[in-house]
């Protein structure tokens, strides 16, 4: 009873993992391979700026201000249409994801009997699986030709390649995100919620459209702008029928470019320093804008996924 | 619910009716949403099978203008490039998880995993243009080993956050008995938790695989391409993706069948291993994170 395990337990604690010289190379060891991802992250911005530097001295703001794009002649480079192109093929695939993803998530979360449930969810994930570059053989064969005979039926002419193929393919590859995680949100909403609705005699819809939705909500926003991340990187399909044309039209139906596009298109036979510098800061430019995006998302989901934490324990 | 009959007001058969609306709704979106899958795939197999023969997998690509030929060069290119990724990513991501794992729970933790999150969402492309600033100017040259890097960078990120939930997911008991037993911390992790991990960890890696074989954007100005069939890691190398985009933004119908019959092997070679891996781990797995 009075025995003092204390000096012989074999387990004796100094420091954080007792004296075992081991057990401290496996922490440091561990983390110092983990600490390669922030440096990748560091590298990134630093190799990107220091490249696009002769871009952002020669042209400074008039890189995002001009519609002019030429290798050959005068090296006048401004990359507007492009990042016009980019924000608006990806805010045209949100306008035609957001209401299928979240219809799919809703009949998944809550309508679909338990057998469909996994299979269905299963095939909608697969939607990502698919690569990029057979989406972007599927839309020049199958879909453009497709808007070309809309184009043709409403009197335009015939191009077929253009902002709403772009916005079209983008919506098919930002579907599986967008329904995943808002599917997830919508399930994470304490049982309590729906059972009090109910109880007030509310219509499912009702108790959806009230308590879930209010609980889900910075969720699914959250959800709907890491689909959005997603659009505004994606570069090969998007390169192949968007038409890869420097201009800005308020028309669905013209062509245009984006800041991927340029990269896929020039970067590998750029001619010279100053047109590998313009389309290293296009690349910084997307950089900026999918961190900021993301980072915007993930604090979204995290949010609710923590206030998930919390109504489980209330 | 049903215990409890709503009186029939016209009210309540209105709510009723926007109940059955809204969920109306809802099965026609989740149709939508299945029928982009059901005609990608119905066309990459109609266009791609009968495009598919043995020449494709054996043979060199023909000059331009003439058909027949295959791919074999970038088939061979393709696995070579899988393989000096997984050099880079596997150890990274792997030992990276368990650190996330075993250690990960304090402000250094939650930091790595937001780096990873942030470099999981980086679009591919400019991925690129960092291993072609890291690798391809230091090397004067477009080469095998840059596009292994830069396909190395994105699985990082997928196969850490993997290894670290399946890590996360050994019983504690299988972890206390081997310290009990007196086994070094180190030790019980590389023998009994990953023993117990092994089968998941395994499955995330060839997701991983699978979702980086599909990758074009990041090998257009690191690995570049090649005509010929090459083996050296300091040359440019062929690879599937690659080579699929060429040959379907060109003017000839053979080089767009053979472009539908590479979409074909690289559909399939994904759909199995997805499929495989759900059926292993009877659906733990998600494609989309």
């Amino acid at each position: 009873m009075t025995v003092s395990t204390d000096k012989s337990l074999p387990l004796r604690r100094r420091g954080p993992f007792g004296a075992n010289v081991g057990d401290r190379v496996f922490h440091w060891g561990t983390l110092s391979i983990a600490l390669i991802v922030p440096a990748v992250i560091l590298l990134l911005w630093f190799v990107l700026t220091l490249d696009a530097l002769p871009s952002i001295r020669r042209f400074g703001v008039h890189f995002f201000t001009r519609v002019v794009w030429d290798p050959n002649l005068s090296l006048e480079f401004g990359a507007l249409d492009a990042i016009f192109g980019t924000v608006v093929s990806s805010l045209l695939a949100l306008l035609i994801a957001v209401p299928i993803s979240l219809g799919t998530a809703l009949f998944l979360a809550e309508l679909a009997p338990r057998r469909l449930r996994s299979p269905v969810s299963f095939l909608i994930e697969l939607l990502a699986a698919v690569p990029s570059i057979v989406y972007g053989l599927w839309g020049v064969i199958v879909m453009v030709p497709a808007i070309r005979q809309i184009e043709l039926w409403l009197g335009k002419p015939p191009i077929g390649y253009g902002m709403l193929a772009a916005g079209l393919i983008l919506a098919i590859m930002i579907l599986p995100y967008i329904t995943s995680v808002s599917r997830e949100v919508i399930q994470a909403v304490p049982r309590a919620q729906r059972e009090a609705s109910f109880a007030l005699g509310a219509t499912q819809w009702e108790t959806l459209r009230g308590p879930v939705l209010r609980y889900a909500r910075s969720g699914i926003l959250g959800a709907i702008i890491l689909g959005l991340g997603r659009a505004l990187g994606e570069t090969m399909a998007v390169t192949m029928v968007i038409g890869n044309v420097h201009e800005i039209s308020a028309s669905l139906f013209s062509p245009g470019y984006t800041l991927p596009s340029l990269l896929a298109n020039e970067f590998a036979e750029a001619s010279g320093a100053l047109h590998t510098s313009a389309l290293v800061e296009a690349a910084l430019v997307l950089l900026f804008i999918t961190i900021i995006v993301n980072a915007c998302a993930r604090l979204l989901i995290w949010r609710v996924a923590k206030g998930q934490a919390r109504g489980v324990t209330e | 619910m049903s215990g409890l009959k709503r009186e029939r007001t016209w009210r309540n058969m209105r709510r009723a009716m926007v109940n059955r609306l809204m969920w109306a709704g809802a099965i026609l979106a989740t149709l939508i949403a299945l029928v982009p899958l059901a005609l990608v795939l119905y066309h990459v197999l109609k266009l791609g099978l009968p495009a598919l023969n043995w020449a494709f997998f054996t043979q060199l690509p023909k000059p331009v203008g003439e058909t027949g030929g295959g791919m074999a060069n970038a088939i061979v290119g393709t696995l070579i490039l899988i393989g000096l990724a997984s050099l880079v990513g596997l150890p990274v991501g792997m030992l990276g998880g368990i650190y996330l794992a075993e250690f990960g729970n304090g402000r250094a933790g939650g930091f790595i995993r937001f780096t990873a999150d942030v470099l999981a969402s980086v679009p591919s492309i400019v991925i690129g243009v960092l291993v072609w600033g890291l690798v391809v100017v230091p090397m004067k040259s477009f080469s095998a080993l840059a596009g292994g890097v830069a396909l190395g960078v994105m699985m990082i990120p997928l196969v850490m956050r993997t290894t670290e939930e399946l890590v996360r997911l050994v019983p504690r008991s299988q972890r206390e008995a081997a310290l009990a037993l007196g086994a070094t911390r180190a030790k019980t992790t590389f023998t009994v938790v990953m023993a117990a991990a092994r089968g998941g960890v395994i499955t995330g890696v060839l997701l991983a695989v699978a979702r980086i074989a599909g990758e074009t954007a990041p090998l257009i100005f690191t690995a570049l391409n090649n005509r010929f069939m090459s083996l050296r890691l300091d040359q440019p190398i062929a690879s599937l993706p690659v080579t699929i985009w060429n040959y379907a933004t060109s003017p000839y119908s053979d080089w767009i069948a053979k472009a539908w019959a590479g979409s074909f092997v690289l559909v399939a070679l994904i759909l199995i291993l997805s499929i495989a891996a759900r059926y292993a781990t009877r659906g733990r797995f998600r494609l989309v994170r």
